[in-house]
């Protein structure tokens, strides 16, 4: 393989998208119940994909290890979701949306898809609302609006704290409604364990049910990830337990392009960790920083309680270092401005690992009720795990783990390299460049459930009828068999500890060496440690019980299998990117006052990672990054 | 800290259960009650011994996926979902039973795992707005009051966990499915199916053998969402409404 065609139709920013729905080929009504479609996932991403796939008449098998659909980690989104609706009367405008996203991004996602989610926008909170989403209203009976980090406009939706799992739960009952039309298959509590690739197509996939332990092929006309992120690679993440990479690592492993895994994002407003038994680490929404004020003490090792700390002491550093953007300013700055103030000796709290976010002002302005109003679950969770109360004592916060802006490599119909195998959601790479802006995550799903893939599939379909594979082929049997020795080679190990204690030395792992700052001596020390705690983990692992029934422990053990795998391939790419941008901060590469250094001449491209086998390494393909409309300047937020 | 733990243990759904004593310790105060179970299964797993299955996914108390009853209580002591309970709540040395949800139409897969599917397919009977992709109006055009707006997202707010099944002598799903229908007739945008939903759904309810409200209430007592057993009159005077008007 050599250069990445990303199909960008041509023209004027603002015409792509309506020249491409207005050519791109139909599939006639009575030709598409004749498709079957593979949705993995009922996340925001796949739940959209597979209830609007189906509503247009397709037949659509849709997977998720789950329980139930609703159970996706979408749920768990606290803040918002964005959209260019400029109902506030700020200068909100699609144009405005699209530049803060690139911007936040740091340059290096590409223009057309990043339109077309600005472009999008609008027509998802119309779509939602339609389903009978309770979003926020105002007094008159407006939807309400909050802002968010990243953004000087308040263009932010939400539904109280809950605003994914009003969303997930929208999406949810939509797809509801087409398994009760029977135009849905849902298969729950089943795992996409390998993708089947029949003449260089994706045309089905290997599933292990996980309460029977059955295993079984599943043959269709195109595939669709929809699989979430991979957080939880540093094991300690604001992600659900669950979370995992199983699903984009096997289609990797059979050669769809892993693209930018290195660009991972780091949350600013996390409860700080609490000791190695902890199992995750919980997020206070973005939205807080709305009406709280970030300060550490201005002496080092202070000790004293924070409201004998005089205001004349205290340095609410994000305020000083960017008036414009104050406590507002972007999460990869926002983090690293917390971890350098730690890194000073003036973080607080157990082991000086938290900065405080402040309310007191907040209340004094607007009243404890509207406080209480805005956030009151958020304060309630913050004191049920601390025991704190946040109304008369700052939060204190720290940044963790959060999103990954890499993922497999998509065009602009979200189709990966691999023919038939489309990526959606937080799965792909395709609109966040180095980092996401808050809110942003939900609207990418959305648009690309709802309003992208519905005109895309029909561009690969339409060259596609009759093609079908039969699931008896050589492809879905060899595919078969791996998942089958794979299982039993993890089973087969004996070992003596338990696969969390190997996730648990990954997460350390990464998180010091690829976390917030890398270097390349970071990077290339991690790169000799994770092979070596792969290979103590095929012979160390202990996973009691067998296959053929439920099994959370081999459940977990393949998952982390994976993420030994696919952290080795994410040092490797930050290793190979020699500038800071985003969420990739490289020690090497920042100015005199610690901002981080792009390099648009040698690093303006997409890295993308093609499979080798396991005794090779991975080669890289770029695809440049060709900026026609905006002129990718230096971030400032001051 | 140190629990004395009887945890209840059942291999498949044919299985007949029984309860096993495990030891706990040297437990931290701070870690959650899954992450007490978490120490316990990989002390387990060391071992070379069947862990406990539990469920568990997003541990804040949103996913809905915890399911266990503790000290006869489902989802725990305190407010919220079972994950959002903390060893700090217990006295050191406590005893702590530990098991499923029983509720016939949640049937036990393994240990402390229940399979919930009848929820979803109460849904799928009617807890839904029928609309079209993209066919929608924007979304200023409908003005919805505040009140209203936040009436319903109090009810919207439910989990789908199953708690208040488990609660309830009689089994009874009618908080969950009050829930949604509450949500949904308070929304302009559900006003078209709100008869033919209120019908489906507790038709759905009935079928899969949940029993009826006789007013214990224990549903709201446990309810990890906060959701008030008013859904329940609500369910009730919708379903009337639907019955009595054609
Ligand atoms: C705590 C938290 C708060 C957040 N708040 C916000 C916010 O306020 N605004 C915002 O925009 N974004 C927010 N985000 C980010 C956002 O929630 C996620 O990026 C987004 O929901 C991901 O959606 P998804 O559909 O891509 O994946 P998910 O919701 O993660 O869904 C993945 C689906 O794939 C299934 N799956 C995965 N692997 C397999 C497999 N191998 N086989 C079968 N099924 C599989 C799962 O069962 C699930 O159904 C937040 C994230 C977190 C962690």
């Amino acid at each position: 393989m050599t250069a990445l065609d990303a199909k960008i139709p041509p023209g004027p920013l603002e015409e792509k998208w309506r020249r491409f729905k207005e050519n791109v080929p139909l599939i006639g009504p009575a030709n598409k119940r004749k498709f079957n479609i593979i949705v993995v996932g009922s996340g925001l991403a796949g739940a959209s994909t597979a209830a609007t796939l189906a509503e247009q008449g397709y037949h659509v098998d849709c997977f998720c290890f789950h329980d139930s659909p609703r159970r996706a980690h979408s749920i768990a989104a606290q803040g918002g979701i964005n959209a260019s609706k400029n109902y506030q009367n700020d200068g909100d405008s699609i144009w405005r949306l699209f530049y803060d996203t690139i911007k936040g991004g740091d340059f290096r996602s590409r223009e057309a898809n990043v339109y077309r989610l600005a472009e999008v926008s609008q027509s998802i909170i119309d779509q939602c609302v339609s389903q009978g989403v309770p979003f926020a209203r105002e007094y008159g009976g407006q939807l309400a609006n909050r802002s968010f980090g990243g953004a000087q406009v308040s263009r932010t939706f939400y539904a109280r704290g809950q605003t994914g799992q009003q969303l997930l739960l929208g999406a949810y009952s939509s797809l509801n409604h087409e398994i009760k039309n029977g135009r849905v298959t849902m298969h729950t509590n089943s795992e996409m364990l390998d993708l089947v690739v029949v003449e260089s197509h994706a045309k089905g996939i290997i599933v292990r049910n996980l309460i029977s332990g059955e295993i079984t092929r599943h043959a269709a006309d195109a595939v669709i990830l929809a699989t979430g992120g991979y957080s939880n690679a540093y094991y300690l993440s604001t992600n659900a337990r669950g979370c995992n990479a199983t699903a984009v690592w096997r289609a990797y492993k059979r050669g769809a392009l892993f693209a930018n895994p290195c660009f991972t994002q780091i949350h600013p407003t996390c409860i700080p960790v609490g000791g190695d038994y902890q199992a995750k680490l919980t997020l206070m929404s973005e939205s807080l920083r709305n009406d709280g004020r970030v300060w550490v003490p201005k002496k080092k090792g202070d000790q004293r309680a924070p409201q004998n700390i005089p205001e004349e002491e205290r340095d609410y550093y994000l305020e000083r270092k960017y008036p414009a953007y104050g406590n507002l300013a972007p999460r990869d700055i926002s983090s690293r401005s917390a971890k350098e103030v730690c890194d000073e000796g003036r973080g607080v709290g157990p082991g000086g690992l938290g900065v405080y976010l402040d309310f007191q002002d907040a209340i004094e302005r607007l009243g404890k009720e509207t406080i209480q109003e805005r956030y009151g679950n958020l304060f309630e969770m913050y004191e049920n795990i601390t025991g704190e109360n946040a109304y008369t004592r700052p939060m204190r916060i720290f940044p963790a783990l959060h999103y990954t802006m890499g993922g497999l490599w998509v065009d602009y119909h979200l189709m990966s390299n691999l023919p038939g195998l489309f990526v959606l959601g937080e799965a792909n790479f395709s609109d966040h460049g180095a980092n996401r802006l808050g809110a942003s995550a939900l609207m990418q799903g959305l648009a690309d459930g709802y309003f992208v893939i519905p005109y895309t599939l029909g561009a690969y379909l339409s060259s596609q009828f009759g093609k079908k594979p039969k699931t008896t082929l050589l492809e879905f049997e060899e595919a078969e068999k791996r998942v089958r020795a794979r299982l039993n080679s993890l089973l087969e190990v004996k070992g003596s500890l338990s696969s969390t204690h190997f996730h648990r030395e990954l997460g350390i792992l990464l998180w010091e060496k690829c976390g917030m700052e890398r270097s390349a001596r970071s990077l290339q020390e991690a790169l000799h440690e994770i092979p070596k705690l792969r290979k103590r983990f095929w012979n160390e692992v202990s996973i009691p019980g067998s296959g053929a029934s439920l099994n959370k422990a081999l459940e977990a053990a393949g998952r982390v299998a994976d993420f030994l795998e696919l952290g080795e391939l994410m040092c490797r790419d930050a290793l190979m990117r020699e500038e800071s941008c985003g969420g990739h901060f490289r020690s090497e590469y920042q100015s005199a006052d610690g901002e981080a250094v792009r390099n648009d001449e040698l690093f303006s491209f997409v890295q993308s990672w093609q499979y080798q086998g396991e005794e090779s390494e991975p080669t890289l393909i770029q695809e440049p990054l060709n900026y026609e409309f905006v002129h990718p300047s230096t971030r400032n937020y001051k | 800290m140190n629990f004395h733990l009887r945890i209840w243990r059942q291999a498949d759904p044919e299985a007949s259960g029984f309860f096993q004593e495990i030891e706990a310790c040297d437990i931290p105060a701070e870690a959650s009650f899954l992450e007490m179970l978490d120490i316990v299964n990989n002390r387990l797993i060391e071992e070379k011994k069947i862990p406990v299955a539990f469920d568990s996914d997003c541990r804040e108390g949103i996913c809905g996926t915890c399911s266990m009853v503790i000290n006869g209580v489902p989802q725990g002591p305190g407010r919220g979902a079972a994950c959002q309970v903390y060893m700090r709540s217990f006295k050191n040395g406590d005893s702590i039973t530990i098991e499923p949800f029983r509720v016939k139409a949640f049937p036990i897969i393994k240990d402390l795992i229940v399979k919930r599917a009848a929820y979803d397919r109460i849904i799928q009977a009617g807890g839904f707005i029928t609309e079209h992709t993209g066919g929608a109006p924007d979304a200023a055009t409908t003005l919805i009051s505040k009140k209203i707006a936040d009436q319903a997202m109090d009810a919207a707010a439910c989990i789908g966990c199953g708690a208040c099944a488990a609660a309830c002598p009689n089994s009874s799903a009618m908080l969950f499915v009050g829930a949604k229908v509450t949500h949904l007739s308070l929304m302009p945008q559900g006003q078209p199916e709100r008869r033919e939903r209120a019908l489906a759904m507790v038709d759905a309810m009935d079928e899969e053998g949940f029993g009826n409200c006789s007013n214990y209430y224990a549903c709201e007592a446990v309810c990890p969402a906060s959701i008030s057993a008013s859904v329940i009159a609500t369910l009730n005077r919708e379903y009337v409404r639907a019955t009595v008007i054609p």
